[in-house]
């Protein structure tokens, strides 16, 4: 989409023309420019639109739910999804699945986001600090990092959880924990390339402080590569969400969780399979689409020559 | 410190016996070995050479552009009459741009992608002088119809992707000019750029030079662009001034073997086809561990042990032309043209 070609004016005439009001006829910002190609990708907007109705279904749940996912019924137990009244089935406690599963996303969507979220900022700080610090100090943050960097995630965080008790916020910490070291990897590379580029050189030619060097060149061309790399991380912070209240690290029980309710509906996978995996179901979805999107932010965000 | 006994106007740079040195891991390379150069008021300089001859690492030395950790700078450099070496880095910040400022090679990598040229021109307009966001967009309006940019509102909205390479180097060059400096330093202006964008270029520089008075010092390898802008050329081989003067001295009666073989080495191409273009055997020197003599000895054909023992001084063979070189009395008999 290369701008149409230029009406070239013949030069010397400048006087002539509207000078200062021109100025408001900007080329679109870079932002609009990556929503606008992100809007013409048919897999983004599915993953959008997935994402979107399943934050909007988990926060309406409330509202929207048909039963209370609390109330048990020992006669209804482990219904088939279409059974009246049960639109998705009961659960082994005879709980309604639809209204679970709608409630319980408010918790695997926020185990989702918010420790990338808290990560994306902590990592970013210490990356962008290493990174730009470089010498000795990137070397002492970088093998720091290195030794968090060396277990793998999974153990890492049933380590830190384990270590830490169950709970909502003790998982939240150890989640973010595993993640800030990879955030803060991939911060301290874009970085250390900003911070050598030419056009860094050419700020400091044109006499910027390294504080306006930080604030205006290298986060601005860091945060978007480190952005879509975080977006990526949002899937891998609901599975392993799922997976610490699946070991009974996460949340605790009768809080619907999609990681717990499919730990609870395990034994029930012979005599209701399609039931069983409905959380499973959602947790797939939900981090295909947050991984689509990903990778479609991605390339709308690449600079075309 | 200006000295007192400077005149009224002081060279617009200065360098002095310059020294500049890369401390890495095991070794010791040594970029510039003694530079001594002069720009006055509303000169141009060319400085040519080889890569790796140091010119480039000599130009970013004069802004104290290097990299402070494990670069070390001697020797004397002044801008203006202001020492340069001594500047604490808020000085520094404030030279730079406004006093001195620089064109980069590939103005594709040195504007920021992030930020359309007109903001990027504006924003070091406000940098260094206190004015609004309005007349800032003004100045940058003003300088972009200065280096021939047309339909410049438009361009000022682009971001560097948008612009054609060409366009982008004027955008570079109006960038340097934003401030007003006197001293321009361009490192390798046109080299990136197609051939009939480099005479372009070129001859913009050299208008806008004559223009505004400006100093340049124009770091190329393309001897040719040299020949059409420079007043003065400055040879580099191996972090030293083997030879400087005036263009039309330095091209037309050559005394030092490098320049010799610099210009055979592309005087021959234009000649015929069929005859083989005439090269300079060997390679530059080891920069971690120069010989102690006339580092280009290992390739002249004119070597003697006189040459290796020591580091050949520099002399005025004529009046404004320095060469180093011990045997400059058989070279003006040999390179006649």
């Amino acid at each position: 989409m290369t701008s149409v070609s230029a009406v070239s004016q013949p030069h010397g005439d400048a006087g002539l023309l509207p000078r200062l009001d021109a100025m408001a006829v900007r080329s679109p910002s870079h932002r609009a420019r990556v929503m606008r190609r992100l809007a013409r990708d048919p897999i983004a907007m599915m993953a959008s639109a997935i994402i979107l109705a399943l934050i909007v279904a988990a926060i309406c749940a409330p509202w929207l739910m048909p039963a209370d996912p609390f109330a048990t019924s020992m006669l209804k137990r482990l219904r088939p999804v279409g059974t009246p009244g049960y639109l998705l089935g009961s659960d082994e406690l005879g709980r309604d699945m639809l209204s679970r599963l709608m409630l319980g996303g408010r918790l695997s969507l926020f185990m989702g986001i918010a420790p990338v979220v808290m990560a994306f900022v902590i990592g970013s700080a210490i990356g962008i600090l290493a990174g730009y610090a470089g010498g000795r100090i990137n070397m002492l943050i970088m093998r720091c990092i290195d030794v968090f960097y060396a277990f793998p995630s999974v153990l890492l965080a049933i380590a830190l959880s384990g270590a830490l008790g169950a709970g909502i916020t003790n998982a939240l910490i150890s989640l973010t924990a595993v993640f800030v070291p990879q955030i803060a990897r991939v911060a301290e590379s874009v970085t250390t390339q900003a911070r050598r580029s030419d056009y860094v050189e050419a700020a400091r030619a044109s006499g910027a402080s390294a504080t306006i060097i930080v604030w205006q060149h290298v986060l601005r061309n860091v945060t978007g590569p480190i952005f879509v790399y975080a977006t990526s991380l949002i899937s891998v912070s609901m599975i392993l969400a799922s997976g610490l209240s699946f070991l009974g690290l996460g949340v605790k029980p009768p809080e619907p969780e999609w990681g717990l309710m499919l730990n609870s509906l395990r034994a029930a996978i012979y005599g209701q399979p399609i039931v069983a995996a409905l959380p499973g179901v959602l947790i797939f979805l939900t981090s295909i689409s947050f991984n689509l999107l990903a990778d479609s932010l991605r390339m709308a965000m690449e600079v075309k020559q | 410190m200006p000295d007192a006994n400077l005149p009224l106007s002081p060279p617009a740079v200065m360098l002095r016996d310059l020294h500049v040195s890369f401390t890495m891991p095991g070794k010791q390379i040594n970029a510039v070995n003694g530079v001594d150069l002069l720009l006055r008021q509303g000169e141009v300089v060319a400085l040519i050479g080889e890569s790796g001859s140091g010119k480039s690492v000599t130009l970013r030395a004069i802004m104290r552009l290097l990299d402070e950790r494990g670069t070390c700078m001697s020797g004397t450099l002044s801008v203006n009459g202001k020492d340069v070496l001594g500047m604490s880095s808020r000085a520094l910040a404030a030279m730079r741009g406004k006093d001195v400022a620089m064109v980069f090679q590939e103005p594709l990598l040195a504007l920021d992608p992030a930020y359309t040229i007109g903001n990027q021109i504006a924003e070091t307009i406000r940098r260094h002088e206190r004015i609004t966001a309005r007349d800032a967009a003004a100045r940058a309006l003003a300088l972009f119809e200065k280096v021939c940019i047309p339909s410049p509102q438009r361009r000022l909205a682009a971001y560097p992707h948008e612009l054609s390479g060409g366009m982008r180097q004027r955008a570079m060059i109006a960038l340097a000019l934003a401030c007003h400096p006197k001293v321009l330093l361009a490192d390798e202006p046109t080299t990136a750029l197609d051939a009939t964008v480099q005479i372009q270029i070129l001859l913009l520089l050299r208008e806008l030079q004559r223009d505004l008075g400006l100093s340049v010092i124009f770091v190329t390898h393309d001897i040719a662009a040299a020949v059409e802008v420079a007043d003065r050329i400055a040879v580099m081989y191996a972090g030293r001034i083997v030879e400087e003067g005036s263009t039309r001295a330095l091209i037309s009666a050559p005394r030092h073997p490098y320049t010799i073989a610099l210009l055979n080495s592309r005087r021959h191409a234009a000649e015929q086809r069929g005859t083989r273009l005439e090269t300079i055997g060997g390679a530059p020197p080891d920069l971690a561990a120069l010989p102690p003599g006339c580092a280009f000895a290992a390739r002249c054909s004119r070597a003697t042990d006189d040459c290796r023992a020591a580091q050949p001084l520099a002399f005025d063979v004529e009046p404004d032309h320095r060469v180093r070189c011990i045997h400059t009395g058989m070279t003006a008999a040999t390179a006649r043209i």
